[in-house]
């Protein structure tokens, strides 16, 4: 298991379930700072033939995040085999809004809601 | 002075909530003060929360309170962090945000000062973002973010696509030189 974590948030990556779990609050700053995140995600993407990011526990995303995010769900676009799957809290506001946009950005992607 | 959109005289009376944050930032290091961001935003958005009841018979109020909450907090945010990237320190101006709860809005609206090469970027960009299909762009600016890493504007441009909010500016030179920038965001609720 791989994990990171800062001021209020976390991330796991659990290799025995191809999932990468991120909870908690992420409003670093610039998209820099999501550098070691991003190596995490993209490290998972080339491990697991079906990777889910589970981020029902995300509260809060900052718009550097909404961007690493982008270019995570791009980079999983242009590499061939992998199939990236998201589940979301549609009890969670900013996911309802921002996270359809990700599945505009990757047609192949399935993004689940609960 | 130069605007872009209806930068609106601001109502105070009985049916009027409203919160004032102002703050100098070169008076601790821009690490704590990135702590801070979040912290204001956060209250602000709990803040608007006692204006929305719930009714535990009616589900939807619960909804509405979260989304409401979530709102402001985002936008509070990417407000504050706005401004510290771009605030210019040499200025004799504060940063300042203000939150105006009326009974159909909520305004944000956030001062800054900058050095004048700033200011020009900052219209050129809003000049663009007025001129196109704020979803068109928002879409080229998460595409263009994979690829150059430039992400500039993109929280204005989530507060618009994803949260339905009017943006408005006005731009005024200060005395001492630069400019103090206003950006004001309003959601109906």
């Amino acid at each position: 298991m791989s994990t990171l974590s800062g001021e209020g948030y976390s991330v796991e990556f659990h290799d025995s379930d191809e999932c990468v779990a991120i909870s908690g609050t992420l409003r670093l700053g610039g998209l820099s700072e999501y550098a070691p995140l991003m190596d995490l995600l993209i490290q998972a993407m080339q491990q697991c033939r079906t990777l889910t990011l589970d981020l029902r526990e995300l509260e809060f995303l900052n718009s550097s995040g909404i961007a690493a995010l982008s270019k995570f769900v791009i980079r999983a676009r242009d590499h061939d085999g992998c199939h990236l799957v998201i589940r979301g809290s549609s009890a969670v506001p900013w996911q309802g809004k921002s996270l359809n946009n990700l599945k505009r950005l990757m047609p192949s992607l399935e993004l689940h809601f609960e | 002075m130069q605007e872009y959109g209806d930068i609106r005289e601001l109502r105070h009376d009985k049916d009027t909530e409203s919160l004032n944050l102002a703050f100098w930032p070169s008076s601790v290091p821009l690490q704590q003060r990135w702590r801070n961001n979040g912290l204001s935003a956060d209250f602000l958005g709990d803040y608007v929360t006692t204006f929305f009841p719930l009714d535990e018979n009616d589900p939807a109020t619960r909804n509405r309170r979260a989304e409401i909450q979530g709102a402001v907090a985002f936008i509070a945010n990417e407000l504050l962090e706005n401004a510290m990237k771009f605030h210019d320190h040499s200025l004799p101006e504060p940063i300042t945000l203000h939150l105006n709860l009326e009974k159909e809005r909520i305004t944000l609206r956030e001062t800054n000062g900058t050095d004048n090469a700033t200011a020009e970027r900052f219209q050129a960009f809003i000049e663009h973002v007025r001129e196109s299909d704020p979803d068109t762009l928002y879409m080229e600016t998460l595409e263009n973010s994979a690829t150059s890493g430039n992400t500039s504007g993109l929280g204005y441009l989530t507060m618009i696509n994803d949260y339905g909010a009017e943006l408005a500016w006005r731009f005024e030179t200060l005395p001492s030189g630069g400019c103090r920038v206003t950006t004001q965001v309003t959601i109906q609720i």
